[in-house]
């Protein structure tokens, strides 16, 4: 499988002296096409400075990142903006929707920053909402829907564009777990049928199994791999620990 | 819509302010706007219709000698006293000239132009008519101690002295502002078709000593120069309007700016997701020309009731097209300043602060 983003050697710190943090430390991580890849790991370990740095809104203090193969090290932020443009899309724990626009219209935004308007956009902007159930919903605003509609609709944002790789910060948390199984449903899918490479980064176990594979992270650095085991076993054999593989 | 709120608020007060300056404008020069003439003959020195102006009658034979001159008409102005049926002394401003050809009143209400020919008949403009002590056509009192009868009834000429412009008869204004029969206080030339209007103020001006011939718009700059630039009251309107300028402007930026700041984090959103510099100047001009736009139709609306409001009052309120496309002109260059402000700003922001919420 190809490697969608690419990060070798990437550190972050943060201030200077005694109050200096190592974020992010040496750090080497493959976001692969085709696979959903979960990233776990306690407060503070360094989950969202990784996705920040891998989503192109971060640069990192040393070390190199490429997103489909286009190094970002270098690139000044709109270089970057435009890097998120073509390749990425992000799906927030908070959902981020304009309570101004429609669920379409906060889907038809991702296409407007990429400067497709008029009916071609309106009309791929419905048939994502409709591939995330949502079509009965296309001019409802966001106060009109549950938390799991709002993070359908910003998943169909996230998709709209058909980007190579879709970032997840915590898309289930503030849901309930029927929710959560949901939206994990449509970010596996995302990776099957697509063959987009999907990074979500997640504390609920009970979502693991939705996993191609699940990098642990602590204070910075990558601990292990694992890959969760094929649902029958999870199904038939509770309890039994997920193989487990030592990052390299 | 706080931001349309602080925009129509500031636009408002932009237009009532400048309307005011524009108001006052057109009140000094109401009786010359009113006047079908091509020059006004005017003692040298004289800034404006009330002024002092005394000219000699012999003038009149001279000027109407001027090559191209159809006719010197004479007006006699001045001050006067008026007493109401119940005492008391009122000042008021009495007017004659030829009605037809020179200066008359207008908006006449009730009554007309004939009904004043007859000796010691004078007009009662009705904004005045309770401190003046009559109120209809018939009624009498005096004026410096002639009886006179009301004539005709006028509306909405009201005079920025404050004293009743009062039309009258010619014989009746020399007795009533103390003229003697050789002096008159203007003359209206009216010229003959075809000539050339500057050349005879040029030639009336060599030709008689002491005087002056302006075109009605000379005569217009001259008096709204005097007084909204070179009196205490004018220096009151202008410093009023600048300043609403200076206080809507500033509101109107800082109203646009703290919107965009309270919106500062969506736009991290649309950073986050991609969105490049120009998209966001983009959506930040557009929002700027909503909000200028909206809040300056709403703020046209509510000065244009205003207007209406003070139109008889002493101090009336003039929004024209004009005044409306400057405050358009400074609303749009305000809104773009505050754009460009947060523009500065918004560039900066953290397309990862996202994540943090």
């Amino acid at each position: 499988m190809s490697a969608a983003i690419e990060a070798t050697r990437v550190c972050k710190l943060y201030g200077h002296g005694p109050t200096r943090v190592e974020a992010v430390r040496a750090l080497d991580l493959v976001v692969r096409a085709r696979e959903l890849t979960v990233l776990v790991g306690p407060s503070g370990s360094g989950k969202t400075t990784l996705l920040s740095i891998l989503g192109c809104m971060l640069t990192p203090t040393s070390g190199t990142v490429r997103v489909c193969g286009v190094p970002t090290g270098d690139a000044r932020p709109e270089a970057l903006a435009a890097i998120r443009r073509q390749h990425i899309g992000f799906v927030f724990q908070s959902y981020h929707l304009f309570s101004t626009l429609t669920a379409a219209e906060n889907v038809q935004l991702a296409l407007d920053i990429r400067g497709e308007r008029g009916a071609g956009a309106i009309a791929k902007s419905a048939a994502v909402l409709a591939d995330v159930g949502l079509s009965a919903k296309l001019k409802s605003f966001p106060r009109e829907l549950s938390g799991g509609e709002q993070q359908r609709v910003a998943i169909a944002r996230a998709l709209v564009a058909d980007p190579s790789v879709i970032l997840a910060d915590e898309p289930t948390a503030a849901l309930d777990s029927e929710n959560g199984r949901a939206i994990m449903a449509i970010l596996s899918s995302a990776t099957k049928q697509r063959g987009r490479a999907v990074l979500v980064v997640t504390h609920d176990a009970r979502l693991f199994r939705f996993a191609d594979r699940i990098v642990h992270i602590e204070d910075g650095a990558i601990t292990h791999e694992e890959r969760p085991p094929p649902p029958e076993r999870v199904t038939n054999a509770q309890g039994a620990g997920p193989q487990t593989a030592t990052n390299p | 819509m706080a931001a349309v709120t602080g925009i129509v608020l500031s636009v408002v007060l932009i237009l009532v302010q400048m309307g005011l300056f524009h108001g006052f404008g057109r009140m000094v020069t109401l009786v010359v706007d009113h006047t079908s003439t091509d020059l006004w003959i005017v003692s040298k020195g004289t800034q404006y219709f009330e002024d002092i102006s005394i000219l000699d009658t012999d003038m009149r034979r001279e000027l109407s000698a001027v090559d191209g001159v159809a006719e010197a008409i004479p007006v006699v102005a001045g001050f006067s006293a008026w007493l109401p049926p119940e005492g008391g002394l009122i000042g008021i401003f009495v007017i004659a000239s030829d009605p037809v050809n020179g200066l008359a009143p207008w908006n006449i209400v009730e009554g007309g132009l004939d009904d004043l020919k007859t000796p010691g008949t004078v007009t009662l403009e009705r904004s005045y008519a309770n401190q003046l002590g009559v109120s209809a056509r018939g009624e009498t009192a005096e004026v410096r101690g002639h009886p006179v009868t009301v004539g005709a009834v006028t509306s909405g000429l009201r005079s920025f002295t404050t004293r009743p412009y009062v039309f009258t008869d010619f014989r009746s204004a020399r007795s009533y502002v103390g003229l003697p029969a050789n002096l008159v206080t203007y003359f209206l030339i009216r010229v003959k078709p075809g000539a050339d209007v500057e050349r005879i103020r040029s030639e009336a001006q060599a030709r008689v000593s002491g005087i002056e011939a302006l075109t009605p718009d000379q005569f217009r700059t001259r008096s709204r120069d005097f007084w909204l630039y070179r009196t205490g009251a004018g220096a009151a309107l202008v410093a009023g309007a600048l300043l609403s300028i200076i206080v809507g402007t500033v509101i109107i930026a800082q109203t646009l700016y703290s919107s965009t700041k309270e919106h500062l984090y969506e736009f991290a959103m649309v950073r986050a997701i991609g969105a490049s510099n120009r998209y966001i100047y983009r959506v930040i001009a557009f929002q700027a020309l909503v909000n200028a736009l909206i809040g300056l139709s709403v703020a046209t609306v509510v000065s244009i009731g205003v207007e209406r409001l003070t139109a008889t009052s002493v101090a009336p309120v003039m929004i024209t097209p004009a005044l409306v496309a400057v405050a358009f002109v400074l609303t749009l260059l305000m809104s773009v300043a505050s754009g460009i402000a947060s523009i500065v700003r918004i560039v900066r922001v953290d397309p990862a602060s996202v994540l943090t919420r």
